[in-house]
């Protein structure tokens, strides 16, 4: 058994996952749901060992280090950190249809990854050489996963409240059925940020921590930086809208959307269409 | 009665209050940020200017976009940032100390109404029998229970964690020390670099503003090596570094190994790995087409020589096997650039154990000079960047206060319950700063327990 072998595997289970999520909401039949949310958690399984495996056979090439190194192995393991803070939320809340929210994020990374990059282990250039290097991937990574979640919950908000307003009972609305209330998707998302912000506050100052270790300035507003604060700054309006009249409710799960969106440019953007420090994306 | 003096100041006061403008300020920061990623930061590279147009460059620069995380609107947006969140705490702090310092301890009718998680169980007997049994209870599965008697009913009131309402003002005043601590790196601080050659040291280092700063003692570079991968590479950049304080090497501080990620420091002022290259002399032939005039001709690793025809060169690359680029040569070559007198730039390859080459190329341009290349002198320089910051252990602080404050202001909550007892009836109430819907389970089991207690007591 390969890592790569047992990476396809996952992508499978994560499309499949999906495509019966999508099922269960139409035909709102409670043995799908099971369906979908068994292969999610059979495919977090196949993704752990995977991870694992991939890990060690780069030790076996002479060149361990932990699987975080490339852009291929951070897409990877970030489609793995959101099956599992979705998983978690679901162990905790028991809301399982938020997993056709969310699963398609997780989907969209395998299938990126494994079709459209190269997927070989390279050594390490030497300033990623550090443990400082899987400290701040994880928690930034874990924090991104929160978001990712928190953007699905806040897409199922709008259409929810979206339809509640119109009031019109068409046909769409049979497939809202199986959505929770409003206030109860409200509460989720508050819950995933409440995960997501301290982790990209711990992600940032990791990052400084690093960065003055490794160069002797824990700031210099490289645009990777700068990007992580904006998301930080979104987030930080978000907790405050809650607590603002005219703000909560619609704005706030607008704010969390962008926020994601934010999110997705500082990983991928950045590296994409701005230059500085954090390039070992690109390829 | 208002003047209209304290009218302006009142709303002053009230609008940096108010949590709108807090909204307004960071998605203000978040927007504006932008502008700074895209258009680079610093002195902009010559590319960029010859993209923009003049109108444009004028601009930028009078709106201060090449440095705008230090221009004076983004200060003063931080400065706002500041002061709203003074304002905040200062007027919101004093009702939340109230709630923590001086409950309310009484179960009074207004209170109930208030409450979400409320329940009435029956149970007769004297108050103070029950009172007594119900503070048992609370005291062994929730906290210890204040008791206040009035208007001929018991209260009981007890409480958990009451601190963690403070948690979020010690996330503001988090984000206050970083601010201070960011300020004392920039006013007592510096930054720098400095280039070292092997068997060399200096006392003093360049500031990014191109100035001179002295160590107070000297570095000494010993050695300076790169180790590759297999497949070429570079796998480890390493200098050997030793502080000399009047001449004489520091005991703890002789033969440091300094890599990437592993920098040394020194009193208070640290070093790190950033750059490398060769100091030591290349050495050349020049003359001409047929080999008349050869003088030797000596280049330093960093400087340029002129040539006897008026041309300048450098040396851009060496190596001392130039078969791993073209197989079918062999031994050393250097990349050299030479400018002529006309204003012409040419790179090209001389070769040690090629002269024909060497020849064939000055006759395809010409009537020379004719370059040999003799080989170079060993030696390496270190390129390494300095830093000192006095502020970064207040930044430090202030980034543990930021995270133990989120985890506590999240993950913790004030939870009170309250209990009257009267005519036969225990009432309980409780409610949570956080998590209600999780307080509300642990309410509903407290609650059942309680009952299980009483009616147990009433059966023995
Ligand atoms: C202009 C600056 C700011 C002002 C005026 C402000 C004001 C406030 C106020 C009034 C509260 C509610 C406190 C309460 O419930 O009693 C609050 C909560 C909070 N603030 Fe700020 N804040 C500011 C900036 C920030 C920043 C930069 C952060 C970043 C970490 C932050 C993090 C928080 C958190 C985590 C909470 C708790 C939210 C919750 O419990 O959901 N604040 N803020």
């Amino acid at each position: 058994m390969t890592s790569s072998l047992l990476f396809n595997i996952t992508t499978f289970a994560y499309l499949a996952s999906m495509l019966i999520f999508f099922t269960f909401l139409a035909a709102r039949a409670k043995t799908l749901g099971t369906a979908a949310i068994a292969l999610a958690y059979g495919g977090l399984f196949a993704q752990t060992v995977a991870i694992g495996l991939r890990w060690k056979e780069s030790y076996d090439m002479g060149m361990g280090h932990a699987p975080l190194s490339n852009l291929y192995e951070s897409v990877v393991f970030f489609s793995w950190t959101i099956v599992l803070i979705y998983v978690l939320l679901d162990l905790t809340f028991h809301y399982r249809v938020i997993g056709a929210f969310v699963m398609p994020f997780a989907l969209l990374g395998m299938a990126w990854a494994q079709l459209g990059m190269n997927t070989g282990i390279e050594p390490l250039v030497p300033a990623l050489q550090s443990n400082w290097l899987l400290y701040h991937v994880i928690t930034c990574f874990l924090g991104y996963a929160a978001f990712a979640v928190a953007c699905g919950i806040s897409i199922m908000y709008l259409i929810k409240a979206g339809s509640e307003e119109s009031a019109e009972k068409s046909a769409g609305n049979a497939l809202l059925a199986m959505f929770p209330p409003i206030k109860v998707l409200d509460d989720l998302n508050y819950r995933a940020i409440m995960v997501g912000f301290p982790l990209l506050t711990l992600g940032i100052i990791t990052g400084a921590a690093w960065a003055n270790y490794a160069w002797g300035t824990y700031w210099s507003w490289d645009p990777k930086e700068t990007w992580s604060l904006i998301v930080w700054f979104v987030y930080a309006a978000f907790l405050h809208a809650r607590i603002t009249k005219g703000w909560v409710g619609k704005r706030a799960a607008w704010l969390s959307i962008i926020g994601f969106a934010a999110t997705i440019f500082c990983y991928l953007g950045v590296n994409l269409f701005l230059s500085g420090l954090h390039s070992y994306g690109g390829k | 009665m208002t003047t209209p003096k304290k009218d302006v100041l009142q709303s002053l006061w009230d609008f940096f209050c108010s949590l709108k403008l807090t909204m307004s300020l960071l998605i203000s920061l978040a927007l504006i940020s932008i502008i700074g990623t895209i258009i680079p930061q610093g002195i902009p590279p010559q590319e960029y200017l010859a993209q923009i147009s003049q109108a444009k460059l004028k601009f930028y620069k009078a709106a201060g976009f090449f440095d705008m995380y230090h221009s004076w609107w983004f200060i003063l947006l931080l400065y706002l940032l500041t002061i709203n969140l003074i304002a905040c705490s200062i007027k919101r702090l004093p009702y939340i100390w109230k709630i923590i310092t001086q409950p309310v301890t009484v179960l009074d009718p207004g209170l109930e109404r208030s409450l979400t998680n409320l329940t009435t169980i029956k149970s007769p007997g004297a108050s103070e029998v029950v009172g007594e049994r119900v503070a048992a209870f609370l005291k062994s599965e929730f906290a210890d229970p204040v008791v206040t008697r009035s208007d001929g009913a018991l209260h009981l009131f007890a409480q958990k964690t009451p601190w963690c309402r403070l948690s979020v003002y010690f996330v503001h005043l988090s984000v206050i020390i970083i601010f201070i601590g960011a300020m004392i790196g920039s006013m007592f601080g510096y930054k720098g670099y400095v280039n070292i050659t092997e068997g060399e040291s200096i006392s003093k280092v360049v500031s990014r503003s191109e100035k001179e700063l002295p160590l107070g003692f000297s570095l000494r570079l010993e050695q300076f090596s790169i180790a590759k991968y297999a497949n070429g590479a570079p796998k480890e950049f390493k200098s050997i570094l030793t502080v000399l304080e009047n001449g004489r090497p520091v005991p703890d501080y002789t033969n440091v190994r300094v890599i990437v990620n592993d920098p040394l420091t020194y009193k208070g002022i640290t070093f790190y790995q950033s750059s490398y290259g060769n100091a030591g002399n290349y050495f050349f032939t020049v003359g001409d087409l047929d080999g008349k005039n050869t003088v030797s001709l000596t280049v330093a690793g960093q400087g340029s020589v002129s040539l006897p025809d008026g041309s300048s060169m450098h040396v851009t690359e060496a190596t001392k096997d130039v078969s791993q680029f073209v197989p079918e040569l062999s031994g050393p070559a250097a990349q050299v650039e030479l400018h002529s007198r006309d204003g012409k730039t040419e790179s090209f390859v001389v070769y040690a154990n090629h002269p024909g080459l060497n020849i064939e190329h000055a006759q395809q341009h010409g009537t020379g000079p004719v370059l040999h290349y003799k080989g170079a002198e060993e030696k390496m320089y270190t390129g390494l960047q300095v830093a000192k910051d006095p502020g970064v252990e207040i930044v430090w602080l202030g980034c543990i206060l930021m995270m133990l404050g989120i985890y506590t202001a999240f993950f913790m909550s004030h939870r009170r319950i309250w209990i009257r007892i009267q005519d036969g009836a225990v009432t309980v109430g409780g409610n949570a700063s956080k998590n209600q819907g999780g307080f509300q389970l642990s309410f509903e089991v407290l609650v059942t327990q309680l009952k299980a207690e009483l009616t147990k007591e009433k059966h023995t």
